[in-house]
């Protein structure tokens, strides 16, 4: 589904798929926010299941990624202010907001940002602060291909993710590749692994926010992750008072174990 | 190309898509000869159907043994996912269906393997697909023939019968300025010799009847993604990014941004065609890719001595390996093809169709049948046989000699194979020509 969303800069397009369902607003809604140089695909999946199960779904695509027009936005903070605004145009008050790593950091800031408007905030791969490595964030920018390869590996945790993302045959390693360069083309924006890992490696209100969050909250966090270790994610849970699952996979938790994340987010969601 | 702190191509063919199995803790792959799986409920039913969930169904469309052998494929060749077929032929016709319907065009290779060649000139064009066939080296005919219906542009990455090695970089940069993607057959190089991928193109397919299996026991084909194509932006195919009344209205690139071509091949073309590879083949070419680092290098440690001998045999008038001085693609094939040209190729030998008879039944390890890249060695007399009806002027013209032969090293005892040959020249020297 295409969006006109209000920014300071008027009205900019945005895409956000709404699980192979017209999108209805009357529904309880659910948006799920990807992470750095990923786009909505990595929840088609989930979001197929609650578009079938009585939701109404937006998994957006953010600024600058993929369907959604750039400019890519620079902070976490200005990707909450868009996400809300997002919402406004879809005609949602009311959403339970999901997000990935990084996607995490901007669910998380629209719920502080507007607790009202939260219904449930469900963290997935996720910890706070966020800080990227320096290595990643020089080679983000000067050799994104090497980066790419350099956060699939710290991704994904295994060489047979079973039953395969989004359905069997599917070789992860290759399929979070592919999606990073596809991101990275189709816009032209040589700098965007830059962008997304500088708006996560800048992100320090995230404590502060969790404080401000009235809604239910849950973590779902991958046991191998490397790229969001669990430890990190201890903090912030402990503020938002959040429910924490730790699965057997690595911080791609919806490629590598799609049944298990289905099941903890159903049962954040419930 | 397996990236930073991925396992090295060496694992990979033994692990990637594996791992113990955690009702048994089997160790190997299991062998599923099961057409159909349970379901937890209606719902886990409904929601597989619907492709909310991932899992397996019905054999046709997918299999855990399979799926390994799919993940193991994408992983070699660098591809993000697969589809495993009943043969080579049927992984090329599920390529072409997916993407091309009646009024479409495809440009294709003229240096193809007969039995593709056939595909497209006579069986397609029955269906309203029709080809343009242009010589391998000729840029300029690549670029000129694309048309606004084009679909495809398909070629072997070692050409049938001379082994012109496909400028896979340029005819990759002919293909997306037009867009439209590279399909490229690997079945001669196998991932081991050559990642299409890596090099520009979009789709792969091989025969993984020849040395994927390497052991000459089962036929079956394997489709690979490659996964870069912009399907979502692409105008010449409706197919995958627009609404899908097979599959209530889906759109395969909004479904999956880097797996949509698969998604559309598994969820039409290998639901409707049906041409599904069965379990018990996935297990056998599963066996045999896990030495395929082995074997490739020594089928082509073997084929060097074997080419070096034939080359300065008096009787041989021409090797065609592009490995060899004079070889049209040797340049290429230094830098596409470093680690060797396969153990595929053709030799003519001086004389007639009888010579070149008695030469083929004067092997004794050398088996006479039509296959390649089994592990034992294998020959053919295309004058003979494959090519039987042809004059020799219409041999001429598809570059075949009355004395031309076409050998598949295996693994044997390169010094046994030699031996061999020089007995059989023996023998043919004696025919009257």
């Amino acid at each position: 589904m295409k969006l006109n969303v209000d920014g300071p800069n008027g009205a900019v397009s945005a895409y956000a798929y709404t699980g192979g369902k017209p999108f209805d607003p009357t529904l309880p809604c659910v948006v799920f926010v990807h992470g750095a140089l990923n786009d909505h695909s990595v929840f088609t999946l989930l979001a197929r299941w609650f578009a079938h199960h009585g939701h109404s779904v937006l998994a957006v695509d953010l600024p600058g990624h993929m369907r959604s027009a750039g400019p890519a936005l620079a902070s976490v903070e200005d990707m909450a202010t868009w996400l809300l605004a997002l919402m406004s145009a879809a005609d949602v008050q009311q959403a339970a907001l999901a997000g990935h790593s990084m996607g995490s950091l901007v669910a998380l800031e629209a719920a502080a940002r507007a607790p009202e408007r939260a219904t449930r905030l469900v963290m997935l791969g996720s910890c706070v602060p966020m800080p990227v490595p320096q290595v990643l964030l020089d080679l983000s920018l000067t050799n994104s291909a090497a980066a790419i390869d350099r956060v699939t590996s710290y991704s994904i945790s295994t060489l047979a993710s079973k039953p395969g993302y989004p359905g069997p045959g599917m070789w992860l390693h290759g399929s979070s590749r592919a999606l990073m360069h596809q991101v990275l083309a189709a816009q032209g924006d040589a700098r965007l692994f830059h962008t997304d890992f500088s708006a996560c490696n800048n992100y320090t209100a995230g404590l502060d926010a969790a404080g401000r969050v009235r809604c239910p909250a849950a973590m779902v966090l991958g046991q191998a992750d490397q790229m969001t270790q669990p430890r990190g994610a201890k903090e912030v849970a402990q503020r938002l008072n959040a429910k924490v699952h730790t699965l057997t996979a690595g911080h791609a938790l919806m490629a590598e174990a799609p049944d298990a994340v289905l099941a903890v987010v159903r049962s954040a969601l419930a | 190309m397996p990236g930073y702190a991925d396992p090295g191509f060496d694992t990979l063919a033994l692990h990637a898509g594996a791992a113990p199995d955690p009702s048994t803790g089997a160790r190997a792959v299991p062998l599923h000869l099961s057409t159909s799986f349970v379901f937890q409920n209606s719902e886990h039913a409904a929601s597989l159907f619907n492709l909310e969930r991932s899992g397996h169904v019905y054999s046709r469309i997918s299999n855990p043994t399979n799926a390994v052998l799919e993940e193991r494929i994408a992983a070699l060749d660098g591809g993000v996912g697969a589809i495993a077929t009943a043969s080579g032929q049927a992984a090329l016709h599920l390529a072409i269906t997916t993407l091309a319907g009646a009024g479409s065009h495809i440009v294709a290779s003229s240096a193809l393997y007969g039995g593709s060649h056939n595909l497209l000139h006579y069986t397609l064009a029955r269906f309203g697909i029709s080809t343009t066939f242009v010589k391998p080296a000729d840029i300029d005919g690549w670029r000129a023939a694309i048309r606004p219906e084009t679909k495809l542009l398909f070629g072997e990455t070692l050409g049938n019968p001379g082994l012109d090695v496909l400028d896979i970089p340029t005819v990759a940069a002919i293909a997306h300025e037009a867009g439209v993607p590279l399909l490229v057959d690997s079945t001669f190089t196998t991932p081991w010799l050559m990642q299409p991928f890596a090099h520009g193109a979009d789709l792969v397919f091989h025969s993984a009847t020849k040395f994927l299996c390497g052991h000459g026991t089962v036929v079956g084909g394997l489709l690979v993604d490659g996964g870069r194509f912009p399907w979502h932006a692409a105008e010449r195919f409706p197919e995958l990014n627009q609404p899908y009344a097979g599959f209530h209205g889906m759109v395969f690139s909004e479904e999956s941004t880097d797996g949509a071509f698969l998604l559309r091949a598994r969820r039409e073309g290998l639901r409707d065609f049906g041409a599904c590879m069965s379990p018990h083949t996935a297990w056998l070419i599963l066996q045999g890719i896990e030495t395929l680092p082995l074997r490739m290098a020594r089928h082509v440690e073997n084929t060097r001595k074997v080419v070096a001998f034939l080359d300065a045999h008096p009787l041989v008038a021409k090797v065609g390996y592009p490995e060899l001085e004079g070889h049209p693609s040797r340049e290429l094939a230094k830098k596409l093809l470093p680690r060797g040209c396969g153990a595929v190729f053709s030799f003519d030998l001086k004389g007639s169709r009888a010579q070149g008879r008695a030469f083929i039944e004067a092997l004794k390890i050398f088996s006479h049948l039509a296959n390649v890249g089994d592990c034992r060695s294998l020959v053919i007399h295309p004058a003979s046989t494959t090519h039987f009806r042809m004059d020799d002027a219409a041999l001429q013209a598809a570059g075949i000699t009355a004395g031309t032969i076409r050998l598949s090293i295996g693994l044997e005892d390169a010094d046994d194979l030699i031996d061999d040959l020089k007995r059989a020249f023996k023998v043919a020297e004696k025919v009257s020509a």
